[in-house]
């Protein structure tokens, strides 16, 4: 029992990160309607750019947060050049840009910090707690905090603030909002720049537990993520973040007692998007609002 | 000077032109209605207005040329109640009005404004938290006239508010408007089919026919012009 505990919480651990990087999904999905297919690399872009920061000399939550900031400024660059002028045709066609995107930062990271395998500063000590038998490592106590905090302070954002506000009436009806005097524009911007924070945290939480990493670092994890934000329903954070956990704690139960699944999680991963989008399309807590005409 | 100007306004939507120069006023301080069948260009005028249609010629909003951009329109004082209200009906009625106020940074001024709101509308209190789009369809009309309000604008354009709505609500709606308006030194320029009840609480009034005005005047004079009579009084 305490051993299932223990992968219960390792679990969530991971989980918490493809909540995170779910949540980026889930956001500009929102906004912009489309899956995009660059946010692993986003992610794992501002990764190497913590990396660098670190690489030479920074203090580590320094380094972090002056990530964060690249990373926000990074995303709203990305939807002002190449989103924004795009976002007017299909959305196929903004799709197929996000996987370019996709092509384009991996080949881009490979090529500044040579594809070699680089090893990211892991901000928590090693050491490991014994709670009534159950051991949990303080790595994964670490990941679980900072990705709490995250969600939390996403959630006030969205939920508190007159921009958050203006941020959800925008996704939700950008017509209306407009004559409210909201600048629906700038609003999928900021939501790209968010969506590139979430991103950042994921990568740099992930990359250490790794133990080395290089520009694939992000191609698993954003399956992950996508699972989890499919699961949970595309257009709802809540389900992105239900998703992410669950996802997390059940691939390490399984991983754990079915020793051959270890390999097979990506595609258990993509069977489970397949599925989901064939029998559930909404997911869990997929949009249900009691529409009157 | 007027409020608000408009002089030989065009507009169309792709290679439909649905405004072939339309020219009239609001001053300060007034209601003026908008008559006119279907598709004479109602709903186009409100939206070359507040900039969400391509549109060409004089508009002049205290003077000063409108910007083009609908964001831009609202910041200067201009509140658009769109055809089909506009609700945001996944957010609460609570968040539904404080996107009204968005574009505003008194917060004290807001909770007064609330206060007042909830004197015409007393029903909203116990909806604050309820989702806006199960409001009825009478309710979404209020509210969407409440978003208005709460942006402390100078002149509001307000779409149909009478559509599907029974008469007695639809009474209460213009009262309320009105009495707003009054209150607050507002102007209102009103689309409106029920040419009755709008005249009833306008100062002016236009008769729209395929995109042009056809006949302007008081609200009395229209209300005494023949043609007008028997085609939008019905008597
Ligand atoms: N989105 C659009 N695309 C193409 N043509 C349009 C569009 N909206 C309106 N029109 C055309 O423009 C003209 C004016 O339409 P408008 O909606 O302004 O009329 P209205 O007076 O508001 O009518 P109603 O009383 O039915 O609301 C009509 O001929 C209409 O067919
Ligand atoms: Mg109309």
């Amino acid at each position: 029992m305490a051993d299932v505990l223990q992968q219960v919480v390792s679990g969530i651990a991971s989980g918490g990160v493809y909540a995170l990087l779910a949540l980026a999904l889930v956001l500009i999905y929102r906004s912009t309607g489309v899956v995009n297919f660059a946010q692993g690399e986003m992610a794992m872009f501002s990764t190497f750019v913590c990396w660098e920061l670190l690489d030479r000399g920074l203090p580590y939550w320094v380094a972090f947060f002056l990530t964060l900031a690249i990373s926000f400024v990074g995303g709203v660059l990305i939807e002002r050049l190449v989103i924004h002028t795009v976002s007017r045709s299909q959305a196929l066609t903004v799709v197929t840009v996000t996987i370019g995107l996709l092509i384009l930062l991996n080949g881009a990271a490979a090529w500044i910090w040579k594809g070699e395998q680089r090893t990211l500063e892991n901000p928590f000590p090693s050491d490991t707690f014994d709670v009534g038998g159950v051991v949990i490592a303080a790595q994964d106590l670490g990941i679980i905090g900072v990705s709490l905090a995250i969600v939390l302070v996403l959630w006030a954002f969205f939920q508190r603030t007159r921009v958050g506000l203006a941020l959800r009436a925008a996704a939700l009806n950008p017509a209306s909002s407009r004559l409210h005097g909201v600048r629906v524009s700038w609003m999928l911007a900021l939501g790209w720049g968010l969506a590139a924070v979430l991103g950042a945290v994921a990568g740099i939480l992930v990359a250490p537990t790794q133990g080395s990493f290089d520009q694939n670092l992000m191609l698993p994890v954003l399956i992950f993520a996508f699972a989890a934000a499919v699961l949970g329903g595309l257009d709802s954070p809540i389900g992105a973040v239900v998703g992410g956990v669950v996802l997390g704690v059940v691939l390490n139960l399984v991983g754990a007692y079915i020793d051959f699944f270890a390999d097979l999680r990506l595609p258990a991963a993509l069977l489970l998007i397949l599925g989901i989008l064939l029998l559930r399309p909404n997911g869990l807590f997929g949009r249900s609002v009691v529409k009157r005409v | 000077m007027p409020l608000l100007e408009l002089e030989d306004v065009e507009a169309r939507y792709g290679a439909v032109q649905a405004l072939h120069g339309i020219t009239l006023d609001v001053g300060e301080r007034q209601v003026v209605s908008v008559l006119g069948a279907n598709g004479a260009g109602k709903t186009t005028t409100l939206r070359a207005i507040s900039g969400t249609v391509r549109r060409s010629g004089g508009l002049r909003f205290d003077g000063k040329t409108l910007p083009r951009s609908p964001e831009a329109v609202a910041r200067l004082g201009i509140a658009h109640v769109p055809e089909g209200r506009g609700t945001f009906a996944e957010l609460s009625v609570d968040e539904n009005l404080k996107l009204g106020a968005y574009t505003r940074r008194d917060r004290s001024g807001y909770a007064s404004d609330y206060e007042e709101l909830l004197k015409h509308f007393p029903w909203l209190a116990e909806r604050r938290d309820q989702q806006a789009g199960t409001l009825s369809g009478g309710e979404q009309q209020m509210l969407a006239l409440a978003r208005a309000f709460m942006a402390r604008p100078r002149l509001i354009l307000v779409d149909e508010p009478s559509l599907g709505l029974a008469p007695l609500i639809v009474k209460q709606l213009f009262d309320v408007l009105r009495a707003w308006i009054d209150e607050h030194g507002m102007s209102a320029l009103v689309v409106e089919q029920n040419a009755n009840v709008a005249l009833e609480h306008s100062e002016r009034g236009y008769v729209l026919e395929v995109g042009r005005v056809a006949v302007e005047g008081t609200a009395d004079e229209l209300r005494g012009n023949e043609s007008v009579r028997r085609s939008y009084l019905g008597y």
